[in-house]
């Protein structure tokens, strides 16, 4: 366990000291079979879709063009859908539209709840205490494996989509949602730039995720507490009369990355995303500082 | 920060527990500190950005229209935001599937997603987001902002394209044709709502300039129309007009029962320089869906033909009783006994109990009906199937029926 390699580099606090603590930390997190059997959930997603358009739209028609209720119903499913059979860029976009709002973020609140609770129940957690890295500087590190995670995570959707769209459409100039024509590399470069988007959008929920985990010595309680929390705001954001509050709401903005295929971006929303993405990291990771530095620690 | 820190005071210990415990909760003033300093920056941040309203000279309502008229913005983009609110039931798809009618309303064969007409009609209810771009009279671009979404309708010298990038459709009409017109027959902008209002300016109405204000981030002044009769459901119409360019940036019209605007429009960003030339360059993506407007036409089913036939029927009785803000306009729809009611049985039969059931009873000289209010416009059928229908009260229309008999 990661406390092995930290005691080996006791050397006391330094700024050296910390970047080994967070090395051997990523190293626990991304070699647990947990964590690469997340990554693989998430893999198969545009995979699925990939192929699930490909097989629909075999016989050369456009997908959702032609579907059921045509006309204005041509927009069911996940966005950009009905564009991937003509650039398989898409697949990137539609991929994530349709992993961010329950796959990643489930993901996230996995690895973030175990983040601490995980340890305590493990009963590992003194023992990483015991190591004078402090608890600020401990819970720090966890945040920004978690951070990590997220970006991994993100990425891991991204690339695959990338080489599923290579692979089973065309690819080339992309047309925006705003009807203008932009080249293949831009296109990339703005896929690149909604992918870190997408990471930064589950930074409140990692600090959720990390607070919740201090609350409680249970790792699964704390895993099911994140993502129970998710679900709950998920469908609090559905309910008309609940307007005036869901502008809070951290998922509220989420799918404001796809306002970066618009020509110019507009970026009103995807600002107030960002921006609420660093309030719920400060409220919540310093409530979970506040908790963590005065709990007694048992396990 | 041993892990064990309540552990080193032996003698006194309560007192100990009672510092660890206010040490400890002390540090929960941080997040609600956060959370604080979070709130007080979202109130009060828009509070201290208003400066206020701008210094402006003086100028007279007079001054101002000819300012609006003599306006010659020829180049411009920007954001508008537009919030209708008509108090209609908020009746969700069924609503879009009426209005737009025939040749759009989910039939494949017909119609096409990215048909102006059909799509510029969703601005009726709700708020949305536009974005508009404009170079010179030949080159338009208007673009409505939905999740993930955009519908742009692009006007680029004889060409005309509607582009609606959810079902990956597109609409083209060369300029000639009717698409250009019935881009026109929806008014988004400021300036096109205020071009309609200044029409009905007459002697029925009053005229001021009511101050300055600020419209993204451009001094205005505000101009305010107001019914001079009672009677109209029209309370009063502001439109900041920007005071360099003579430009109308933000359209409120008021009811006169109160409440919020019926409809504001207004430049949430706007910006006089030369949009980018790609920015009316469209080319139908690869694998798109084409519908040209000649087809449309050719192909438009026969019940739109039908109704659309009915319709015009109607309206060659058209009339208009009275004159400016109180103007009623009538036809016969020749249909006597009013709705059908419930028990005439049928699909038309339940529609109209579905409808008479948002309506008020009235009576008076004229006979009974049934009055369908609006926030802004009212209509009234009548058991003999007439319908009187304008901007203003239930006691107007009752009066412009009694006086019709």
């Amino acid at each position: 366990m990661s406390q092995a390699e930290g005691l080996k580099e006791l050397r006391g606090p330094s700024p050296l000291w910390s970047f080994g603590l967070l090395r051997s930390e990523l190293l626990t997190t991304f070699r647990r079979w947990r964590t690469l059997a997340l990554l693989g959930v998430l893999a198969a997603v545009p995979v699925l879709v990939g192929i699930a358009v490909r097989i629909e739209t075999s016989d050369g028609s456009s997908f959702g063009g032609g579907g059921p209720g045509g006309g204005g119903g041509g927009g069911e499913g996940p966005a950009f859908i009905a564009q991937i059979s003509n650039n398989g860029l898409f697949l990137v976009f539609t991929a994530l539209a349709a992993t961010l709002p329950f796959f990643l973020p489930m993901a996230i609140g996995v690895v973030a709840g175990d983040a601490i609770a995980g340890e305590a129940s493990a009963g590992t957690l003194r023992y990483l205490l015991v190591a004078p890295a402090g608890r600020t500087r401990l819970l720090l590190t966890k945040y920004a494996t978690v951070i990590a995670f997220c970006l991994a995570a993100t990425l891991v959707v991204a690339v695959t989509a990338l080489a599923v769209g290579a692979l089973l459409f065309p690819v080339g100039d992309l047309t925006t949602i705003s009807g203008t024509r932009i080249t293949y590399a831009e296109g990339l470069g703005r896929a690149l730039l909604i992918a870190l988007v997408v990471a930064a959008s589950l930074v409140g929920v990692a600090a959720l995720g990390l607070f919740v985990s201090t609350l409680t010595g249970s790792g699964i309680a704390a895993m099911a507490t994140t993502v129970g929390l998710l679900i709950t705001v998920q469908i609090l954001d559905q309910i008309p009369q609940l307007d005036a509050l869901q502008p809070y709401f951290f998922s509220h903005y989420w799918l404001s990355f796809a306002d970066l295929m618009r020509e110019p971006v507009y970026w009103d929303d995807l600002v107030k995303n960002l921006g609420l993405q660093a309030l719920y990291a400060a409220v919540f990771g310093s409530a979970a500082w506040a908790r963590f530095t005065a709990k007694d620690i048992t396990a | 920060m041993a892990p064990y820190e309540a552990d080193d005071n032996t003698t006194g210990k309560q007192d100990g527990d009672l510092r660890v415990r206010r040490r400890r909760a002390a540090r929960y003033v941080v997040p609600v500190a956060v959370m604080g300093v979070a709130a007080a920056t979202i109130g009060l941040v828009p509070a201290l950005a208003d400066s206020g309203d701008p210094d402006l000279p003086e100028i007279t309502a007079q001054q101002l229209i000819e300012k609006i008229a003599r306006s010659d913005v020829q180049q411009l983009s920007g954001t508008v935001k537009i919030s209708t609110d008509l108090g209609l039931p908020d009746l969700g798809g069924l609503e879009s599937g009426l209005l737009s009618g025939g040749p759009a309303s989910g039939d494949d064969e017909a119609g096409s997603s990215a048909d102006p007409s059909a799509k510029l009609t969703e601005l009726v209810t709700g708020t949305h987001t536009l974005r508009v771009a404009a170079d010179g009279p030949d080159r338009q671009k208007l673009s409505l902002l939905e999740d993930a979404a955009e519908y742009s309708l692009i006007h680029d010298g004889k060409d005309v394209w509607g582009y609606d990038s959810r079902s990956n459709e597109v609409y083209h009409a060369t300029a000639s044709e009717s698409a250009d017109q019935s881009a026109k027959e929806v008014p988004a902008t400021p300036k096109d709502l205020t071009d309609q209002a200044l029409k009905a300016v007459d002697d029925t109405t009053s005229v001021t300039v009511d101050g300055t204000a600020q419209v993204a981030g451009r001094d205005a002044y505000r101009l305010v129309i107001k019914p001079k009769q009672s009677g109209s459901t029209v309370g009063a119409i502001s439109v900041a007009v920007d005071a360099k360019t003579g430009m109308p940036l933000k359209f409120t019209l008021t009811p006169a029962s109160g409440g919020a605007a019926v409809v504001d429009a207004g430049f949430t960003q706007v910006s006089f320089a030369k949009p980018a030339a790609s920015t009316f360059d469209f080319t139908p993506p690869e694998g798109a869906k084409v519908t040209e407007a000649d087809e449309t036409a050719a192909k438009a089913p026969e019940h739109g033909q039908k109704s659309q036939e009915d319709l015009a029927k109607g309206l060659e009785g058209l009339k208009v009783i009275g004159e400016g803000w109180n103007a009623v306009a009538t036809f016969d729809t020749g249909a006597r006994g009013g709705l059908p009611t419930a028990s005439a049985g049928g699909e038309l039969g339940d529609l109209g109990g579905f409808l008479g059931s948002f309506g008020d009873q009235v009576k008076g000289d004229f006979g009974s009906g049934t009055v369908f209010k609006t926030r802004l416009v009212n209509a009234l059928i009548t058991e003999d199937g007439k319908v009187y229908a304008g901007a203003v009260t239930k006691d107007a229309l009752v009066k412009a029926a009694d006086a019709a008999k």
